[in-house]
């Protein structure tokens, strides 16, 4: 199941890791997971369903859902697709409701930090608003609940799109690596305060112009708790996977395409031998052509719509390969023992209703979805910003204005949780949203300048067809905002 | 609604193409159709032969300057563009982007595929560049399979 050999992806021979499955003695590497140690080991179900015992896999493979979680070391539902693979650890999947933990917490008080700024989420749009706030002169917290920053890009092996200022032509990879450096270097300075392995898990009452915020921070799989006080806040936690209905969804091999990506770019393992890829916008194209360069084989792409959603040079790329894409089909359903070995795909009318007799079989063991995200916006309901359901955003998303700022004072939103577009466009309101709770809080390095530049900068990306959806979003969101002030 | 909103395939109405004067001296085929925010290949031309007024135009070439030199072949994100040079004796020069392994050597023998990933010829490769971690495989092959061959398969 490891990738040997990686057109654009170099995957250095790493330390081998021992760990214990349900008693048996397994083998991982440094760095994998252990959600990806267990899959390269073959292991496909995670958990099983509450009600009927059906055997599940993991789903998002980025610590949003909670398909895979198991007991580790005798802690119950740790989140093992970002759980990093430790050696000798005791991995066992729960039966049903998880036992309470016998494992001895750490008994330490908690610790308070201070700072300016606390980004949540180290994905693009964190990752540059937390660089750009440091260089304005503020003290930045940045927290995330992976080993590592990046996000999603860590994953996006293919070339960006737009301008110089972008970075275009640059694989989101080398992007993730170009901020990463960055980073590291304002935490040198001490401008940036990073926690890794750490989650922000609540908005709590504090003292008038402060925000408080409860985060946890794993160690080894226990927890230490931190009460972060910051003067402003940027929201930057990113999207889930949509799940689509269909029967035998829940089967071991139906993941979403987040976590094909992850397992494959980032830990080297492939999530199956076939795959039907289901929707055609630029994330099912992009995975479907990934996967062929992970020397997986893509049966073919299903779009439930009439035309292909994503870039036609994204899919001339996979049609060029041999790949088919079936616009106005869907997937029925997907059949299995265990796990998956086929679905059944059918073709829709112009009501996108399934037509009967027109079904056709597919051998493959992986259904890949990539039906769309929602924006990730728990903490930022809780912090009690007004939020709004805008069906172009994804979902519910915060009200903001221009500057990235929510409808309560110094939280600030950025990237696809302040709705869904690309990574480019989350890295420009990064920007925005780092400089402006910066001039905002008193610091200023040129700040007026550079928001207007970015602020340009983001309008002429949204400025094509394919900017319609982001572009009405946003209307929508600022038309909300008029009216509630 | 266009043929390859659905398909994903272009046919050649849906491209301008260079006349055989320009073919025999090489250019780029730059097969972006789309509206998208994007142009590193205005920057990466050498002789100012790509134009594109807003970063939402698609990029124009002007065939005359084009010298067929291939610089824009592996910084387009879209992977989007060939270069075409038909030569003596009924032979064409093509280099297609390629992000798979095995990467062919020069010489090799190598399947030319469509822009349906069909069968076209068995080709030669004559040359074999790498940039960044993009290669552009020019290959060998019939100047009336020139238009159609968009892929290889090693």
């Amino acid at each position: 199941m490891r990738i040997q050999n990686h057109p654009i992806i170099d995957f250095k021979q790493k330390k081998k890791i021992t760990f214990y499955f349900n008693r048996r003695k397994l083998e991982g590497f440094e760095g994998d997971s252990i959600a990806s140690a267990l899959y390269a080991n073959g292991v496909k179900v995670f958990t099983k369903s509450l009600r009927y015992d059906n055997p599940r896999g993991f789903f998002c493979g980025i610590g949003k859902c909670a398909s895979c979680l198991m007991r580790v070391n005798g802690i119950p539902n740790v989140r093992t697709c970002i759980a990093p693979l430790k050696e000798n650890i005791k991995v066992e999947t729960q039966e049903k409701l998880p036992a309470l933990s016998s494992a001895e917490f750490n008994k330490q008080h908690k610790k308070t930090l201070t700072v300016d700024l606390l980004v949540v989420g180290a994905g693009p749009a964190g990752m540059c608003s937390s660089i750009e706030a440091a260089r304005q002169g503020a003290s930045v917290l940045l927290v995330d609940e992976n080993m590592d920053v990046g996000g999603q890009l860590i994953k996006q092996t293919h070339k960006f799109f737009g301008s110089k200022q972008e970075r275009a032509g640059t694989r989101g990879i080398e992007i993730a690596e170009e901020l990463k450096k960055e980073i590291k270097k304002l935490q040198e300075q001490k401008k940036i305060n990073l926690m890794v392995n750490s989650t922000v898990i609540g908005y709590y009452e504090g003292e008038k112009g402060k925000h408080r915020f409860g985060v946890v921070k794993r160690k080894g799989y226990s927890s230490i708790f931190y009460e972060v006080v910051c003067r402003a806040v940027v929201f930057s936690c990113g999207a889930m996977e949509n799940m689509l209905l269909f029967p035998g969804n829940d089967l071991p091999g139906v993941y979403g395409a987040g976590a094909v990506q992850t397992l494959m770019n980032v830990y080297g393992v492939k999530p199956g031998n076939r795959v039907l890829m289901v929707g055609a916008g630029n994330v099912g194209l992009i995975v479907s052509y990934q996967l062929l360069q992970a020397g997986v084989q893509v049966d073919r792409v299903v779009e439930a719509a009439p035309v292909i959603g994503g870039y036609h040079v994204h899919a001339a790329k996979l049609r060029r390969c041999g790949v088919p894409i079936y616009t106005s089909y869907s997937v029925k359903e997907v059949y299995g023992r265990n796990c998956v070995e086929g679905a059944v795909v059918v073709k829709l009318d112009e009501n996108w209703n399934p037509i009967e007799g027109t079904e056709e079989k597919i051998k493959c063991d992986t259904v890949c979805l990539a039906v769309g995200l929602t924006p990730s916006t728990r903490l930022l309901s809780q912090a009690g910003v007004e939020m709004e359901f805008i069906p172009e955003a994804g979902g519910y998303v915060a009200l903001h204005n221009r500057f990235m700022e929510t409808t309560v004072d110094n939280i600030y939103v950025a990237g696809d949780s302040s709705g869904i577009e690309e990574a480019s466009t989350a890295m420009i309101e990064g920007k925005i949203a780092g400089v402006a709770a910066s001039l905002k809080l008193g610091y200023n390095q040129n700040a007026k300048k550079l928001l207007k530049q970015y602020l340009e900068e983001l309008d002429r990306l949204r400025s094509g067809p394919f900017g319609e959806k982001p572009r009405i979003a946003k209307e929508k969101i600022t038309k909300f905002l008029e009216k509630k002030t | 609604m266009k043929e390859y909103e659905k398909t994903g395939v272009l046919s050649l109405k849906d491209l301008r193409l260079p006349n055989e004067k320009q073919l025999e001296k090489g250019v780029a085929i730059i097969e972006c159709v789309q509206h998208i925010p994007c142009n590193p290949c205005v920057d990466a031309c050498p002789f100012d032969a790509i134009s594109m007024k807003d970063i939402n135009d698609l990029p124009v070439v002007d065939f005359d300057k084009c010298v067929g030199c291939g610089q824009c072949i592996s910084v387009c994100p879209g992977l989007a563009i060939f270069v075409v040079k038909h030569i003596m004796d009924g032979k064409a020069l093509i280099s297609i982007p390629y992000e798979f392994l095995p990467v062919p050597s020069v010489n090799d023998k190598v399947e030319a595929l469509d822009r349906e990933g069909r069968f076209v010829d068995t080709v030669v490769v004559k040359k074999v560049v790498k940039k960044g971690k993009t290669w552009v495989v020019t290959v060998l092959a019939n100047v009336e399979d020139a238009m159609n061959i968009r892929n290889i398969r090693v």
